[in-house]
Formats: C-alpha cells, structure tokens, sequence
C-alpha cells in the first residue's frame, strides 16, 4: 500500500526552444502513513513531481503504481485517484468560485458522488477541523482575509477525505501565526487519521519542525532522501545548491567546533536545548574551562 | 493541454526574421494578407506558398510549432468552409435533402480554408518573431501621424501589447486553476453542452478574479513608475532602419507586385 515512483521523467515543451528536462529519472517509494518533505528551490521540479503523484501531468517516461497499480493504464480510473491523493496546490485561495464558504468546500464531495447530506456532513466537518467560525459559513469567501481564504481552500481538498494529502507550500505568504496555525493542523490530521501527508516548503525549520522524511530535489534530481537530521548533515553541500540548514545546525555545528560536546544532529529548538543542557552539565561535573577557550 | 495556442508567444532564436525591425514586420504582415485576400487563379497561390515556405524557413521556428497555433481554429475553418460549401449560389453540382453543393461554393470553401490557414500562419510568423515591447514601438511609431488628428495612438499601442502580454500568462493561470478543481474532482470533458457550460463556472470565475487583481496589480506598478501615458516619454532601443529592413521592405513590394502580376494576367482557374 503505497506510491511508487519508477524512473519516472518529465520533459516540459519537448522539441521546441523552451524544452526543460523538469525531472530525470525520479525513483522513490512513498509508504503509508509517512510524513515526508520536499524541499528544493524554484524550479528544482517539486512542484512537477507533485502533480504526477495525483495523475494531473503525465510522465514522459517511467511509470508510478498507485497501492500496485500502474496509474497509466488505459483501464486506471484517474478520477478515483485524484479523490483519495488530494492535491494543495500553492495560493490555493485562487481557485475558490462559489457564492458561500460551505459551498465551495463541498464542491469535492459532491464530485465524488456523495449524497448531499454526506456531503454536506463532510464541508461542516472539515470547515470545523481547519477552524473556521460556523457564523462565516454562509458568507462569501471573498470577503475573507488571506489566511482565512487559504483555511478554506484547504478545508475544500480535506473534505473529500483524502488519504494522502500533498500541500504545495502551504505556508506561502502567510505571517508565523497563520503559518503555524496551518502547519500545526497538517499535523494533527497526521496524528489523529494516520494519513501521508508530503509537504513542499522551503523552510528548513518547518520541515525540520514537522517532518519524519525529508526529499531533497535539485534540478530535477532527488539529491538526498531520508531522515532530516541526516540530510541536514549535508548542510555545506545543500548550501551549494541554493538551500540551507536550520539556524539551529549551524548554531550546534559551530559550538561544536569550538569545542562543547553537543549534538549537531540536533534541527529543532527543543532537541538543541536538550542537547545543549546536557552538554553543559557534563562540563560542570568535569569543572572544564570553558570560558577561556578564543572561539 | 492550453499550451496549445501559439498566438501571441515569442519563440526566441537567432534569424533574420527575429532581426527585422518591427514595422517592416507589421507592414509585411499587413501586406501579405492584403494580398491573401486579393489574389485569383493558381499562379499566385503558388506564390503566395512560396513567399510564406521561404519566410517560414529563414524565421527558424520549427513548423510543427506553428501548426499547434492552427488546432486552435480548425472550427472556425471548418464552419467557413461548410457555410461556403453548401451556401454559395451557383451550378449544382450534387444535391441531397435541402443541400446542394454548388462548384463555386466547393471553390469558395477551398480557397477560404487555404486563405485562413495562410493568415493564421503569417500572422503567427509575426507574433513568434518579435516581442510584444518590439511590436508596440513598432505600431506606435508607424501609426504616431495619427496622433496629429487626436487618435490615443500611445494608449492603443500600450494596450494592445499589454492584452499580447497577458495571452500567455491567462493561459497559464487557466491551467493551473483547470488543475486544481480537477484536483478536487471537476471533470471539464464529459457531459452535454449545457451540463459542460455549467463545468466551467469553477473555471471561470476564479479566472475573471485573477485577470482583475492582475489588471488592478499592474495598474498600480505603472502608477508607482511614474507612468502617465506616452508625453515626453523617450525609448531606451529607439528604432531604426538597418540596410536589411530596406532589402524586406523591397522583396514584400515585390512579392506584392507578383501576386498582382498573376492576378491579372493568370487568373485561371479561379
């Protein structure tokens, strides 16, 4: 049960001057129930990757098999695809069109077939789970202020209850309240259902924050795959490439040079603060001198 | 699936086309589909295709990419045709029910399919060689004796290349927005007519949203560059006539001068 992606490649406008290879040869196997991030900068094919896990664009070459299935078959029902991997796409407040908030969020449901009861059921409960006020629920969703339009947005692709939940770069745009606000519920959904959710960002805090598996994707390339604190190791070669570490790596690394015995693998805060304390303990039952060191 | 439409997009390469100046281009292009519409008999179609092969050729762009423009009018051609077909009076030439094909409507609707697809053609060659900054100056330093009389000729010109502009980013934006409602579910290709009208208002009304934030976004960024319209505005590449520009000036008369020439002495069988 899960998504896997074999050799797959995409050329944009083949033949023509603007021909872009956007991914070459991309193998990865997405189990259920992961947490995964993608992070690469503009243009490192994210977001083309992305669209093929749900069927929107279709591989130049390579297949991807969806819990076992090739999803190019001529016989694949793309549209079944499309209702259980749902796709975030980046400002998804720009697709929003109905009259009321409830009615755009239960445009999913009703594409698949729902009664409208179920459907309706379905809107309430994701309009609750994003924390949209029930007062809103009949205004329009242009009257809305950005963070709240981007909630409903969401709530519209939640709703139709996916099992995997793809997010284009949530977070874009947003201040660090909205911000976590959002990060924070992608979480707990993970939690609470045990859905995949796979998250485009390009903060390295966020995914270093949220995520249990972190993809690296360079021009076009899957650059490093695995847990975050391992590819964060890389920090000097992702620097290289456009990106970064957390702050808190290169804090831990450069405390490390000077000679305090702390754990660099460390992404988060918390895990620094652990980290750190516990360094500095050991150094006041040694009674080191640290103070003196030139660092 | 959009990107289809090639009207309106700049294909960059490195031609003798792409290097004109852009009023010979807008006058060339004015003058071909004059002469489209003007010629009779065989010999000047024959050199209507010549004109438009050789021009095609030295553009260096691939032709496949222009017949991708032309997909975008096939119906239009094929409701000329049909109307031409069975609607033009004449000598009946197979009837059946209430149509009647006419010879002169089976000429008509030939000459009529050819003729578009020629000023589809030609007038791609134009849009895919110059960029619309190069087709603004162009048009507004051909048509500037206008302004003499009070025509708005900057504003047309800023208009018109700001609508070329927006061709390729709409069709973008459509994408983008057809791919997240089909995320969601939409489905923009079966059902009837009206049920299919009906399918696009998740489309559409995004879209409009879009084009009016974008038209009010790029208002406001002129208005924040001092933009106040086209008095005592002076131009960074000002445009002048190369040794090349008067040579094309020179092989369109002539081209002109030939499909007259046909016209009038070779008008078979047209």
């Amino acid at each position: 049960m899960s998504i896997i992606l074999d050799n797959v490649s995409y050329v944009y406008s083949e033949n023509t001057a603007y021909q872009i290879q956007a991914l070459k040869n991309i193998n990865l196997k997405i189990e259920d129930g992961q947490f995964i991030g993608i992070i690469g900068h503009t243009g490192s094919g994210k977001s083309t990757l992305i669209q093929h896990l749900n069927g929107l664009m279709k591989a130049t070459s390579g297949s991807i098999y969806f819990h076992g299935k090739d999803i190019y078959e001529e016989d694949f029902d793309l549209r079944e695809l499309r209702n259980r991997v749902g796709l975030v796409f980046q400002y998804p407040e720009h697709q929003l069109f109905e009259a009321t908030i409830f009615d755009d969020v239960s445009f999913g449901p009703k594409n698949q077939g729902l009664t409208k009861e179920e459907a309706g059921l379905r809107t309430f409960e994701a309009l609750k789970k994003v924390g949209m006020p029930e007062e809103l629920y009949d205004q329009s969703p242009f009257g809305l202020s950005g963070g709240q339009k981007r909630r409903v947005a969401i709530a519209g692709v939640l709703a139709m209850k996916p099992e995997v939940l793809i997010l284009d770069e949530p977070t874009a745009g947003l201040d660090p309240a909205g911000r976590d606000e959002i990060l924070d519920l992608v979480a707990r959904m993970h939690r609470e259902q045990g859905i995949t959710v796979i998250l485009v960002s390009h903060s390295m805090e966020d995914v270093a924050k949220y995520v249990q598996r972190m993809i690296v994707m360079n021009q076009g390339s899957v650059m490093y795959d695995g847990l975050p604190k391992e590819v964060f190791r890389h920090y000097k070669e992702l620097e290289a490439v456009g990106l970064a570490a957390p702050q808190v790596t290169y804090l831990m690394n450069e405390l490390k040079a000077c000679g305090l015995n702390v754990d660099t693998d460390a992404t988060t805060i918390a895990e620094a603060r652990a980290s750190l304390l516990e360094a500095l303990m050991g150094m006041d039952a040694k009674k080191a001198d640290f103070g003196g060191t030139p660092c | 699936m959009l990107r289809d439409i090639t009207l309106g997009q700049y294909y960059p390469a490195d031609s003798v086309i792409h290097k004109l100046d852009p009023r010979v281009k807008l006058f060339s292009t004015m003058v071909y589909i004059i002469s489209l519409f003007c010629f009779r008999g065989i010999a000047a179609l024959v050199v209507a295709t010549i004109f438009l092969v050789i021009v095609i050729r030295s553009s260096k762009v691939p032709f496949k990419f222009m017949v991708k423009g032309l997909k975008a009018i096939v119906i239009l051609m094929l409701i000329t045709a049909l109307f031409n077909l069975f609607l033009t009076p004449g000598k009946t030439v197979v009837s059946f029910w209430v149509f009647k094909i006419t010879e002169e409507g089976a000429k008509n609707a030939a000459l009529m399919a050819v003729r578009l697809t020629y000023l589809i053609l030609g007038a791609s060659i134009m849009t895919l060689t110059t960029t619309p900054n190069q087709l603004t100056d162009g048009l507004e330093k051909s048509l500037m004796p206008l302004s003499k009389i009070g025509v708005p000729v900057h504003a047309i010109a800023m208009m018109m290349s700001i609508a070329l502009r927006f061709i390729p980013i709409l069709i973008e934006e459509t994408d983008k927005i057809m791919k997240a409602q089909m995320a969601r579910g939409a489905d923009f290709e079966s059902g009837n007519l009206f049920q299919r009208v009906k399918n696009m208002i998740p489309l559409l009304v995004p879209l409009f949203i879009s084009a009016f934030r974008r038209a009010d976004d790029l208002a406001m960024a002129m208005e924040a560059r001092c933009y106040n319209g086209g008095v005592g505005r002076t131009k960074m590449k000002p445009l002048h006539y190369e040794g090349r520009d008067k040579r094309a000036y020179l092989i369109v008369l002539g081209y002109f001068a030939l499909v007259m020439v046909c016209r009038i002495y070779f008008p078979f069988p047209m």
